[in-house]
């Protein structure tokens, strides 16, 4: 695969804020690859530098193998769908697909056919001379599609442009981007915060956190190799206890000896162990590799999701049997289900069920899908 | 309860406008309606049409240098207030748009401190703003001692038609800058950010974005700026020393010369030459705003 965009040990800061902390990353040409991080963690910045909206303090952006530091926005082979779409609204639907066409002075026939075709491509046949106020979200959102997607740039930046949709229009969009960027071949950035949308769509992954790249992998790399606690957390819900890795495929935590799949760590290496909910099982007391009390027990339709006290510690597991509040149950883990990780600067920041809350949870999320 | 439809009023609604439409109905309606009766009436309330065809009708003499001539007084009169109420919103437009756009890209901290001393010569006199510019612009003003001080002039510029329209310009600019300045302010910057990302450079940005989307605050800074200028009668005989004869020197005049029916016809006049004016200029900005 051919690399299309690279960024070389890029640093930014804004008010001598570093919000980009030396970030390297390579694009490779008709991947969807997806920027993934709470809000402040740099990823927007990093789309505005590959947009020529901003400029790095230090380092360089390469674009098919030229340096575009200094390239002016409009002269880069980049186009982007904003958060809030930024459709002109002096203009109907036609001319604000039509606009960067105009500008390149293009012939008046070719004009007309590839809007139509772009038209036709995002299901808006019809909307031409529609006002953009006029439309809903979703309409509006497929119009800044069109638009940016019409001049056949060779990266099309998507900034968080589901986070104004509802829930099931988001869902919808989600396959309808995909299926354009298969169609059309064209490389898609995309950034979100949401964990899911980012699985569900990318080829590629990159979980970014105060300015620094965590990982970068496929979506079931990421999820089930996460390289440390931060993206183990941030990346659907995780168990993360302290461990000591006693030796090859033999790992200590909570006060018991598991067998394990992981190979590689110094003798007696105090690592970080993830374990997903789902990856527990409930069985009786005393058959149990763990034992401990549920503390409380939520039903969520598909499974329940209980909290489990383990010498002081609150595991979240979910489950399809039914347990009760109260109830002393042992817990069973196989070893692919143990995910061992080298302690990082995340280390006993998360993982930990103690306080959780669904309340505090939508808070957050509320709070990162503001503007960054 | 039963909800009203859209335009139907409820009567609390009316009770509340009540005191506006009075107000309107006394101080806007039945003036004009007196405005109107006057121009079409003689002195003694005999329907007339005498004073609206003595104004496209009445001549007099010119005298310039050796040549005489004979012109249609108010027509001449009406075109000069043209002219010069013309040139001031032009130049008032072409100082105002950069500064109002430089304005709503500043932080916005630096936008209260511009807009308050934009503002401030207005809470000044009129007629006191006036008479500043009668002393600095007088052959041993301020204006030309400054001149003096970098070796230049004396100019004479007082009594002259730009003296004149330095004081409409310094009188109605901040009608001209401000309403193009609230628009811009409420401007989405994205919207620029997208323009340069789809292919525009800066020149490309301006006249195909920012442009059309402050145009109605351009339309409505002409006309503001406009309208007063072309019925100005302080400033031309203040700054132009009574040489520079303007349709509202002429209304005025005729008025104090007890001329009410005259008067009132030549303000008639020009109160249907600008409504149509303005009429036009919506209508375009509509259409610029719909199609392109």
């Amino acid at each position: 695969m051919k690399k299309i965009i690279e960024l070389k040990n890029v640093t930014k800061a804004f008010d001598g804020e570093v919000v980009l902390d030396n970030i390297s990353l390579d694009i490779y040409d008709n991947e969807f690859l997806t920027l993934l991080g709470p809000s402040g963690c740099g990823k927007t910045t990093t789309l505005r530098l590959i947009g020529g909206f901003e400029s790095a303090d230090e380092g360089d952006i390469i674009f098919m193998g030229e340096n575009i530091n200094n390239v002016p926005p409009h002269k880069r082979n980049v186009n982007t769908v904003f958060q809030r779409y930024a459709l002109f609204p002096h203009l109907n639907v036609f001319e604000n697909v039509a606009f960067p066409l105009r500008e390149k002075k293009v012939p008046k026939a070719e004009i007309e056919q590839k809007v139509r075709d772009m038209l036709s491509l995002v299901a808006l046949t019809g909307f031409e001379h529609r006002s953009v106020t006029s439309l809903s979200g979703g309409q509006q959102q497929r119009v800044a599609i069109a638009r940016a997607l019409v001049s056949q740039p060779k990266v099309l930046l998507l900034d968080e442009p589901l986070a104004a949709l509802d829930l099931k229009l988001r869902k919808d969009m989600q396959q309808e981007l995909k299926k354009i960027q298969k169609a059309t071949g064209i490389t898609f950035v995309f950034v979100t915060h949401d964990q899911e949308e980012a699985l569900s769509m990318s080829d590629t992954v990159v979980v970014m956190s105060e300015g620094r790249i965590q990982q970068i992998g496929t979506p079931i790399d990421i999820y089930n190799e996460p390289e440390n606690a931060f993206v183990a957390d941030f990346i659907g819900e995780s168990n993360i206890v302290d461990g000591v890795m006693l030796e090859d495929r033999k790992v200590a935590f909570s006060g018991h000896v598991f067998d394990c799949v992981d190979v590689g760590f110094g003798k007696k290496e105090p690592v970080d162990v993830v374990v997903r909910p789902e990856d527990v099982d409930i069985v009786a007391e005393e058959k149990g590799m763990l034992k401990g009390v549920v503390t409380s027990v939520t039903f969520l339709g598909v499974h329940y999701e209980i909290i489990v006290d383990i010498n002081g510690f609150k595991w979240m597991i979910q489950t399809t049997d039914f347990v009760d509040v109260d109830e002393h149950i042992g817990l069973y883990i196989e070893p692919d289900a143990i995910h061992i990780m080298r302690k990082s600067e995340y280390s006993g920041m998360f993982g930990d069920y103690s306080s959780f809350s669904n309340e505090l949870d939508e808070l957050s999320d509320a709070e990162s899908e503001m503007d960054e | 309860m039963k909800r009203n439809a859209p335009g139907q009023r409820g009567l609390l609604q009316k009770l509340i406008l009540a005191p506006y439409s009075v107000w309107a109905a006394l101080f806007i309606v039945v003036p004009l309606g007196f405005v109107a009766y006057y121009a079409f009436t003689d002195s003694n309330f005999n329907f007339t049409l005498d004073n609206i065809t003595r104004f496209f009708t009445a001549t007099s003499t010119v005298t310039e240098g050796e040549v005489t001539r004979e012109v249609h007084t108010y027509l001449l009169i009406f075109v000069r207030s043209l002219k010069l109420a013309v040139i001031s919103t032009f130049i008032c437009l072409l100082m105002g748009y950069p500064m109002a756009y430089i304005m709503s890209r500043a932080s916005s901290r630096t936008q209260k401190i511009l807009v308050t001393l934009i503002m401030i010569p207005m809470w000044m006199n009129f007629l006191i703003r006036t008479y500043a510019w009668m002393t600095i612009l007088q052959d041993t003003g301020i204006f030309n001692g400054l001149l003096g001080l970098v070796g230049l002039g004396p100019v004479h510029i007082i009594g002259t038609e730009s003296a004149v329209v330095i004081g409409m310009v310094y009188d109605y600019f901040p009608y001209m800058i401000l309403p193009i300045y609230s628009i811009m302010a409420k401007m989405d910057v994205k919207l620029i950010e997208a323009a340069k990302d789809l292919g525009c450079n800066s020149l490309g940005v301006l006249r195909r974005v920012i442009w059309p989307l402050s145009l109605p605050g351009v339309i409505s800074g002409i006309i503001m700026v406009l309208i007063p200028s072309i019925s100005t009668f302080y400033i031309s005989q203040k700054l132009g020393n009574g040489k520079f004869y303007l349709i509202g020197d002429a209304i005025e005049g005729q008025y104090v010369a007890n001329n009410l029916h005259f008067a009132a016809a030549i303000a008639f006049i020009l109160m249907v030459i600008l409504l149509v004016c303005m009429a036009f200029m919506q209508r375009y900005a509509n259409k610029k705003a719909v199609v392109a």
